[in-house]
């Protein structure tokens, strides 16, 4: 599932990788000066150690891409060799097939509840564990743990818990005199979306919240200690101290979570497999569908060739625009947001 | 060996599943199946089902080790796999060109498809002479271009099963032959403030069912026939099947949360019915066992009775909508796998599956072993049935079956008109033409 991010970030350090073995010289014979030859052995020695990766690479990832990019000008039904060529038929279909143009909209919410509920959640859970607390250890575990479990394991689970009326959900619910609440949760067309967006929740905010932590170490206790003394409010130190120094891995768990969103799959396919009548399926289900289910590859390939051209325009803009300032170091960054 | 076969296709197909999912997400694992000789010289035979409920699973282990005793030097490996995850991996795997030695199939155009790719055994001169009196709807499915490419093993058709105790509470002594008497006593059933039916949406392929019935009761079988053949299914009747389909939705008479409810899990459509939480389900043959499996079963309570005519439509009570499990055979896969096939299959032990398991037998001479009154229903039906439709999901293209399974399910969820349906499984299948 995570391709195009591997795409990226690997595309991005390759050249590093050609340059650092020139860089460090580990000859045997230092007495030779820096020459014409030397630079060739040095070059052809990173040659040699990057071949391997780059053919794995040319033959998992850009070979197979290649090659959906190619069938998707095709309409195909996945045997024999693709032969009705269709033209750009598949990316048009794209524009007038309602299923897709939802999955857009869908994912487009996701994202939204994930930075606008999700992500303020793992951060607030991750100011507040970051304080001297009884069992704090205790509590990070426990809040991490839903990430560690499987998908499958965590859509069967909400599966019970979220059953119409036998569930867990609707029957404590009911037990406290709020049976009015339940309802038809993944059942229903307005109430699977937010449904599934309270699963995600559960089983993510864990990890951007420990992404969080991790940040949050980094801020140096001395800040704190000088605001404090300043005469800085609570509010007012994590406005100004805790927030921009935490913008660097603010900005990695928004990548993150979009990139999550727009390849979301395994967690809807085990809960609803995208129904009841498409209202939660996303882009990855149509895919799996149209492939897998309908066996039109060629479709299916441009759906894919879509999801790819969004996730690279998404995670290059952001590289570019957001990811850079990360790059020249967190203190440009305060200067940037003063 | 396996690569023998079919060398240009299993890579390009290999291309192509790694393509998709290369670049897509879902990391659909194509498993490879490691046919062949292993090491010490035995033949590996790989024998995919979907076998999973108990006592069959255990009992097609035992035969397979039996076989074993008998044929010290082959080995049968058994992969069993759940129902929809089965149709997706065999989907990967007949993309891939590496099928399974033994698989299960239900015939029609899945069937076809993965013959059409070179990848099925023509079993016809091998198995005739011991399938002479399997009963005709057993084998339809599996006879494709007049050849036999797979071995049934089990017959059946989608019918009601039906709740007797619920039924008679709410006042209803014989099960209703007409679709007017049907709707009444759904109605009936939720005065009483029974659920009426339970149905798994969230699997779509239940929900095909009413429509399938519906068309063939109202347009007719050889109407299907034709608009699967012009790739038209526009015509009046079609529709009128789902406004049919429209009506009974409008009562409302789903079990609460059913447009995400699975078909075998214990939350499922078999478990509201095995535990008596709805009145019935429109479902083929294996539904006693797997209502049994997923919930508590109703034992005598349990009845069956055929889908209801519609008043002036051209199909008639008789015709029968279902389908046959069967065994196919991989292309080039080694002489014993065909002979467990008839292992498979001898009396004796097709007797002992019909006893204990719950099949419908699909030869002549099994028929005796049957005792369950329900199952003795379904099979005279079956041999008494004046035409047989097989599964539409089956029968058709794939995406055409799915097209019907999708706009039916959109149709019950109330987002499409009975014209919507018609008109995008046309626009389908006429793509796929």
């Amino acid at each position: 599932m995570t391709h195009p991010t591997s795409t990226a970030s690997t595309s991005t350090y390759a050249p590093g990788l050609g340059r650092s073995p020139g860089a460090a010289p580990e000859s045997p014979v230092p007495k030779i000066r820096p020459s014409a030859l030397h630079r060739l052995r040095a070059w052809f020695s990173a040659f040699v150690f990057t071949v391997p990766a780059l053919v794995l690479f040319g033959l998992l990832v850009l070979v197979p891409m290649g090659y959906a990019f190619y069938i998707s000008f095709f309409n195909w039904g996945g045997f024999d060799t693709p032969t009705d060529s269709v033209g750009f038929d598949n990316y048009t279909r794209l524009f007038d097939d309602p299923v897709f143009l939802g999955d857009l909209w869908r994912g487009f919410l996701l994202i939204a509840f994930s930075i606008v509920l999700q992500l303020p959640f793992a951060l607030a859970m991750a100011v507040l564990l970051n304080q001297r607390l009884r069992g704090r250890a205790v509590y990070r575990m426990l809040f991490f743990a839903p990430y560690i479990l499987s998908e499958v394991i965590t859509g069967v689970l909400f599966s019970m818990i979220f059953a119409p009326d036998e569930g867990l959900a609707d029957r404590v619910l009911d037990a406290v005199g709020l049976a009015g609440l339940g309802g038809d949760w993944f059942a229903g067309q307005d109430t699977v979306l937010p449904t599934l967006f309270l699963v995600m929740t559960w089983k993510y905010f864990g990890f951007h919240m420990m992404l969080y932590l991790a940040g949050l170490q980094g801020i140096p206790a001395e800040l704190h200690e000088a605001a404090r003394i300043d005469g800085a409010s609570t509010w007012q130190r994590f406005r100004h101290i805790t927030l921009p120094l935490l913008a660097p891995t603010l900005r990695i768990s928004v990548f993150l979570a979009v990139i999550g969103a727009i390849q979301l799959f395994d967690l809807v396919w085990v809960i609803t497999a995208g129904g009841p009548d498409h209202a939660s399926e996303t882009m990855v289900i149509s895919l799996f569908q149209y492939g897998f289910k309908r066996y039109q590859m060629g479709y299916a390939s441009a759906i894919s060739v879509a999801m790819f051209l969004i996730s690279l325009v998404f995670a290059l803009a952001y590289q570019r625009f957001v990811l850079r300032r990360d790059t020249e170091g967190a203190i440009t960054t305060m200067r940037g947001n003063r | 060996m396996r690569a023998l076969g079919n060398t240009s296709l299993s890579r390009r197909g290999f291309l192509a599943a790694s393509a998709a999912t290369g670049l897509g997400a879902a990391a659909l694992s194509a498993c490879g199946s490691s046919g062949g000789g292993n090491s010490s010289g035995k033949t590996e035979i790989e024998w995919w089902n979907i076998t999973t409920t108990q006592p069959a699973k255990k009992l097609w282990a035992q035969r397979a080790k039996e076989f074993e005793a008998a044929h010290p030097d082959v080995k049968i490996k058994i992969v069993t796999l759940e129902n929809e995850a089965y149709k997706s991996k065999m989907t990967a795997q007949t993309a891939s060109g590496k099928l399974p030695d033994i698989f299960h199939t239900w015939g029609g155009g899945v069937l076809q498809q993965q013959i059409d790719a070179g990848l099925v055994e023509d079993l016809s001169g091998k198995i005739s002479s011991w399938t002479k009196d399997y009963l005709p709807a057993s084998v339809a499915p599996f006879r494709l271009d007049d050849k036999m490419y797979a071995v049934p093993f089990d017959v059946g058709m989608v019918g009601f099963w039906y709740n007797k105790a619920l039924f008679k509470q709410a006042g209803i002594d014989t099960p209703p032959t007409t679709w007017s008497g049907y709707l009444d006593a759904v109605k009936a059933l939720k005065d009483e403030g029974i659920t009426p039916i339970a149905l798994a949406g969230k699997e779509k392929w239940p929900g095909m069912y009413y429509w399938a019935y519906l068309s063939m009761r109202v347009a007719g079988l050889d109407a299907m026939q034709k608009a699967a053949d012009d790739a038209d299914f526009t015509g009046e009747d079609f529709v009128k099947a789902g406004a049919h389909l429209e009506e009974l939705v409008a009562l409302k008479p789903f079990q609460k949360g059913f447009l995400g409810a699975a078909y075998s899990t214990p939350t499922g459509e078999a478990a509201a019915m095995g535990n008596g939480k709805a009145a019935m389900e429109l479902m083929g043959q294996w539904a006693p066992v797997v209502q049994e499996d997923a919930g508590k079963g109703l034992g005598k309570d349990l009845g069956f009775f055929s889908f209801p005519e519609v008043e002036g439509g051209k199909g008639a009570l008789t015709e029968v909508f279902g389908g046959s499990n069967g065994h196919a055979v991989r292309k080039g896969a080694p002489d014993a796998a065909v002979e467990f096939l008839k292992f498979f299959a001898e009396q004796e032990f097709a007797e002992k599956l019909v006893k204990e398991t719950g099949l419908v037998p699909v030869s002549k001479a099994a028929q005796g072993a049957l005792t369950d009154p329900n199952l003795i229903a379904v099979s005279d039906a079956l041999s008494k049935s004046t035409g047989f439709q097989l599964y539409l999901d089956q029968a058709y293209a794939p995406a055409v079956g799915q097209e019907i399974n999708d706009s039916v399910a959109a149709l019950i969820a109330g987002s499409k008109s009975p014209e919507q349906v018609t008109r995008s499984v046309t626009q389908v299948a006429k793509s796929e033409g």
